[in-house]
């Protein structure tokens, strides 16, 4: 086992990536994710990690690059933020469906206007239904973890689909904060060599990406779906595998003290620690408070959630995005319309937190329990509100 | 858990020294966390940049509103920022400044612990440049007692290679020549 050592989230997670021996990265830099290209082109340029680095003229062709790589049967990598995940969107739902297995950190920031460089959630939600397999770090050795095993479920036979891994911009990617680095023994232990199902090369003519009209479109876009939902198996393996190997376990939906807990708050990404310090605070004034993780986000672990739901009075679903026009914030919709069909579901609340990089300290979400507590005629239940906001 | 918010200008390398302290500190067995003020960086401008250090894994990703000390690493930003925000009750304040820990405590108006140092004087001695940010490291480490001086030999090093024994240097004379009121 490693020892601990500092360093800053975004290099670890570029050594994490240079232990997992891509073959290629197609890397465009954008705050807050820029440290990550930088380190990842210092260790190609060092003869440190043998790939290819394409330096790429936009994140549009960053993603264009890796999706050529990845039919071409290379391990490839690719990294973005807010605008440039933007920029790929129109790219993301064609890697899913040529079914290429691309590991791609997103450091999650606001999406402009107005300009905005911080951490919020904005820029991952409209990627919601590309049909990439998008999970959610909450600490630096989580984004390590959680990049290294992205590989091995990408490219499992089974599932051949690509992987985001959501690192929440600033909070995760420019802290300083004590990382337990795998050896590349272990990583080669862990990750076997990438198998493609089928590459492009010019003696072995395939058709990847094609063309399909009314005929066919329904049955693929169905099997894309199949896909995902039956990848949630092969994650589930491999984060097992992790945590045999490093004894750092890994779970779609992921709790602290829900067991008992009469009411519950769900978090997704960097600020589940800070409300896990509420929690504490909580129940040290006899408060049945508790906490959900949600690590998963697409394929969406509903039966993990209601199993987690069962008891507990008040759900407060915290959302890093807004839904404009919509029901409520984009997480706080999924877990409505998962609990639906639930006898007893929980009265759930809605509270839309640190939009832009606004700060959410302890105070703010022993406050969000504080005001749940209080609403004992549901009133507040099943809407939503921008949390501190001034009107 | 001892938080400390570093007050300097961009260029400076506040946030350069926040790093080095997190990474020397785990490297010492203990949790840190070592960040900047999120957004922007413009040479020349106020910045602020955060040390937290502790014996036992740190879970708070917030900012520090309550700092248990403050460094000032350009003093010519007393009076225009608020250096005490938020300073925890009996919390410290080190400024990089040929000024008595006295003339700064009627400076600031503030009653406090105050402990000064000519870290740039020191810097321009031992280095030849006005840069004190490695040179306050040893300020903070005498006040505070977190670590030895010794725990920042290797990320010095590691960071500036055959000039790192002057930054030693300089840091050990800020340990030193350090004045601590009351």
């Amino acid at each position: 086992m490693g020892k601990r050592v500092g360093l800053e989230v975004t290099v670890a997670v570029a050594e994490a990536v240079a232990l997992c021996r891509i073959d290629m990265a197609g890397v465009y830099p954008i705050t807050p994710q820029s440290h990550i290209a930088e380190h990842l082109s210092n260790l190609v340029a060092d003869g440190k990690l043998d790939a290819e680095f394409v330096t790429v003229e936009s994140e549009h062709s960053a993603m264009s690059a890796v999706i050529g790589a990845a039919a071409a049967g290379a391990r490839v990598y690719t990294a973005t933020s807010s605008q440039g995940l933007m920029l790929m969107h129109e790219l993301l739902p064609i890697a899913s469906a040529m079914r290429l297995p691309i590991t791609m950190a997103i450091a999650n920031r606001a999406v402009s206007g107005p300009l905005n460089i911080l951490n919020d959630h904005s820029d991952i939600m409209p990627q919601r239904d590309a049909g990439w397999i998008a999970v959610f770090a909450e600490n630096g050795q989580e984004a390590v973890d959680l990049s290294i095993a992205a590989f091995k479920i990408a490219e499992h036979k089974d599932v051949m689909l690509p992987v985001s891994v959501n690192i929440d911009g600033f909070q995760l990617t420019h802290m300083v904060e004590p990382v337990i680095m795998p050896s590349q023994e272990e990583v080669d232990a862990f990750l076997p060599p990438f198998v493609p199902h089928a590459t492009l090369h010019p003696s072995r003519p395939v058709t990847m990406g094609a063309f399909s009209m009314s005929d066919y479109f329904t049955e693929i876009m169905k099997a894309k779906d199949e896909a995902i939902k039956n990848s949630k198996k092969v994650i589930l393996e491999v984060w097992d595998d992790w945590g045999r190997q490093f004894g750092r376990n890994y779970k779609p939906v992921e709790t602290y003290l829900a067991e008992d807990a009469d009411i519950l708050m769900l978090t997704m990404g960097s600020m589940g620690e800070t409300a896990k310090i509420a929690i504490d605070e909580l129940r040290g004034k006899g408060v049945k408070a508790g906490l959900i993780k949600l690590r998963l986000w697409r394929p969406f672990p509903f039966a993990e959630l209601a199993a987690v739901l069962k008891n507990a009075a008040q759900l407060i679903v915290t959302d890093r995005a807004v839904s404009f026009g919509g029901p409520g914030g984009p997480v706080f919709s999924e877990i409505k319309s998962a609990l639906f069909a639930q006898a007893n579901r929980p009265a759930i609340y809605n509270y839309i937190i640190g939009l832009g990089g606004r700060d959410v300290a302890v105070s703010d979400f022993v406050g969000m329990f504080e005001t749940v507590r209080a609403d004992k005629a549901k009133a507040k239940a099943d809407t939503y509100e921008f949390w501190g906001v001034r009107e | 858990m001892i938080e400390v918010r570093w007050h300097g200008r961009g260029g400076q390398g506040a946030v350069t020294s926040v790093e080095l302290l997190a990474v020397s500190a785990i490297a010492a067995g203990k949790f840190a966390q070592g960040f900047p003020s999120f957004g922007p960086e413009r040479r020349g401008a106020p910045v602020a940049a955060f040390t937290r250090i502790d014996d036992k894994k740190i879970d708070v990703r917030s900012g520090i509103y309550e700092p248990d000390v403050v460094l000032v690493l350009d003093s010519s930003l007393i009076g225009l920022v608020n250096v005490l925000d938020g300073l925890k009750p009996g919390g410290k304040v080190i400024v990089n400044t040929p000024k008595t820990p006295e003339e700064i405590r009627k400076d600031l108006n503030f009653n406090g612990p105050v402990a000064t140092v000519d870290g740039t004087g020191i810097a321009r001695k031992e280095m030849g440049v006005p840069i004190a940010n490695t040179t306050m490291i040893g300020a903070l480490l005498k006040v505070t007692g977190i670590m030895e001086l010794d725990a920042m030999k290797d990320s010095i090093e590691h960071r500036f290679g055959r000039i790192a024994q002057k930054n030693l240097n300089a840091m050990k004379r800020a340990y030193d020549e350090i004045k601590i009121s009351k």
